[in-house]
């Protein structure tokens, strides 16, 4: 590992619903300006993960600390206030509205004017609105959504909304993405897309914590990458490393696999 | 195009009192825009947060007595022998202080209950309703209970070096009203177009999306909750001064569930909507007394209802936009650039 500095930890985190152990002892650490990638088999407790992260899930032990803020027990939004921003596994779009109205909203904590200003419509909160726009405008284009702009984002084909998503927390001004498994039911040339956007996002200085099942997406894009199972880390290193871990191997294709 | 409509609609209401001198219909005009404030408000709660206030009434009828109470005057005895006396101050005072313990009202029931949301909301808005009720009915030496509180004064517009001028007839009164009604709607469009308007919609459609860009949840919604009790206070004050009689029959269920048909009528979420809506439903009971028995009146209600939202199921106004919308759109092609300008400008 190269000695950039740390921007989350995760410490000996662990997440029980009951009786069922989602999380145990999850320990590891993303880099500043790093693509991580959390893999493994479904239900080893990658969303679970990234639910803490984000604090829409309290951990049962353990903690998290994002560039030396400790996590746990802040609410969601003032976790997307650190810069700390997710994308969803399903659909994440406000559906009746446009594209373009979308990402206004997602544009929230850029547009934060007083009440009275808005209200009366003064020089601030007018100034305020026009740059909300221009950037909006921005990111449509950034995704290659221009033609669809003003259309209902329900309306839009699952990789168009998929791309709504990840501009949409892109207008949060992340300083570190958490995407959930962002090209499920992409196809190859919407993936490869995709893939060119994760390098662009992090060529802006944003940290990037990935969540995918596309095996070759992930081998491609990622830095490093962190293998779950069953709730406890099995293996982390480079891609190249993980390609030729047995135990990640055995986890994905079983014991006959590993052995061959 | 949107504000070319407005202009005309306004001018048209402006110019109702000049053509029409039957004084029955001018106060049925009165009332009916007091409750279209009062809609307007629930509007703000129920199509831009959808969040259903079931008491919102309580709001107008708390708005009312303040603003009574404090242009009347009261002497009221406390727990330890202690009295509480207020020599009577000018109405406009009551009306503005009728806004802002509304507001607070609105402030507290916000914050009690936007931690859990949706049927929680409905059900606390319901109690905090009937209990006001309850205080209103069984504080007799406040509010005069069942006996009502009477001989309220007109209000009365401070005129700065002509003294006050008191609105007693209906035709300043129906002028008040509007002038009101407008105030209130700018006040919604301007917020609702805002960045806070933005975040209310954003929670309405998916709350854990619109988290996790930051939004706050609790401090959105309190904020529409204290804006939406404001308003329906200020149509209370009006409503108070202008009937000048108020009992706690004000706090009945059937006063909100009239806001809530014209909210759903005209269309929950569009600025119009309530006041089409309230319209409608407040001149029905005008149109119908000839031809009907007052009971029969509610089971046409009923039936108007039904059919306005059979044939216009999202409410009038944003059905009608949507088709004009759809008539229009597939003769025009604009360019994607072009059509973000139009957006930005429709907006301004």
């Amino acid at each position: 590992m190269t000695a950039r500095s740390v921007a989350m930890t995760i410490e000996q985190v662990a997440v029980r619903f009951g009786g069922l152990v989602a999380i145990s002892d999850m320990s590891f650490t993303v880099g500043e300006g790093e693509i991580v990638s959390l893999i493994g088999p479904n239900g080893a407790g990658k969303t679970t993960a990234f639910n803490v992260m984000t604090g829409f899930l309290e951990p049962s032990a353990g903690r998290v600390t994002y560039r030396d803020t400790a996590l746990n027990g802040l609410k969601p939004h003032q976790i997307a206030d650190l810069g700390l921003i997710r994308t969803f596994q399903r659909t994440s779009v406000f559906p009746n509205d446009t594209v373009y109205d979308n990402l206004l909203i997602g544009l929230h904590r850029q547009g934060r004017v007083r009440l009275l200003d808005a209200i009366l419509g003064l020089p601030g909160a007018r100034a305020s609105e026009r740059k909300l726009r221009q950037r909006a405008s921005e990111l449509i284009e950034w995704v290659g959504l221009e033609r669809r702009a003003h259309d209902a984002a329900g309306s839009l084909s699952y990789g168009e909304q998929r791309l709504v998503g990840v501009a949409l927390a892109l207008a949060a001004e992340p300083s570190m993405l958490l995407l959930d498994e962002p090209v499920s039911g992409m196809n190859a040339s919407e993936t490869h897309r995709f893939v060119e956007l994760i390098r662009d996002i992090r060529d802006r200085g944003i940290t990037i914590l990935l969540v995918e099942h596309d095996m070759p997406m992930v081998m491609t894009v990622s830095d490093r990458i962190v293998v779950l199972n069953y709730g406890r880390i099995i293996a982390e290193g480079t891609p190249d490393v993980i390609r030729n871990d047995p135990a990640v191997i055995e986890a994905y294709l079983g014991h006959g696999a590993a052995r061959a | 195009m949107r504000i070319a409509l407005t202009i005309l609609a306004v001018a048209a209401l402006a110019s109702v009192p000049l053509w029409l001198r039957d004084p029955y219909l001018l106060n049925s005009l009165i009332t009916t825009g007091i409750f279209v404030i009062g809609a307007m408000s629930l509007n703000l709660l129920l199509g831009f947060t959808g969040q259903l206030s079931l008491g919102h009434i309580a709001f107008f009828g708390i708005g009312a007595y303040v603003s009574a109470l404090t242009s009347l005057g009261f002497d009221v005895g406390l727990p330890g022998g202690f009295r509480l006396v207020h020599a009577p101050w000018p109405p406009i005072v009551g009306f503005v202080l009728a806004i802002i313990i509304a507001g607070l009202c609105g402030y507290f029931v916000g914050l009690l209950s936007f931690r859990v949301r949706g049927a929680y909301f409905v059900i606390v808005t319901i109690s905090f309703a009937e209990v006001v009720r309850l205080v209103a009915l069984n504080w007799v030496e406040l509010t005069q209970g069942p006996l009502a509180l009477t001989n309220i004064p007109s209000i009365g517009l401070p005129l700065p070096g002509v003294g006050e001028l008191t609105l007693r007839t209906k035709l300043q009164n129906y002028y008040l009203v509007l002038v009101v009604a407008l105030i209130a709607y700018l006040l919604i469009a301007r917020l609702v177009r805002s960045h806070f308007g933005r975040a209310m919609r954003g929670l309405m459609e998916n709350e854990t999306l619109a988290v996790s860009v930051g939004i706050d949840v609790t401090k959105t919604l309190t904020l529409a909750a204290v804006i939406s009790a404001a308003i329906a206070g200020a149509a209370g004050s009006l409503y108070a001064h202008y009937i000048r009689i108020i009992d706690p029959e004000v706090f009945a269920f059937i006063n909100t569930v009239t806001m809530v048909i014209m909210v759903i009528s005209g269309g929950k979420g569009s600025l119009a909507g309530p006041v089409v809506g309230g319209l409608i439903f407040g001149l029905l009971p005008v149109a119908l007394r000839p031809v009907m028995a007052p009971e029969a009146q509610w089971i046409a209600y009923g039936g108007v209802l039904i059919a306005i939202l059979f044939v216009l199921p999202r409410g009038i106004v944003p059905s009608l936009a949507q088709r004009f919308r759809r008539s229009r759109s597939g003769t025009t092609a604009l360019a994607p650039v072009a059509l973000a300008e139009t957006a930005v400008k429709e907006r301004a």
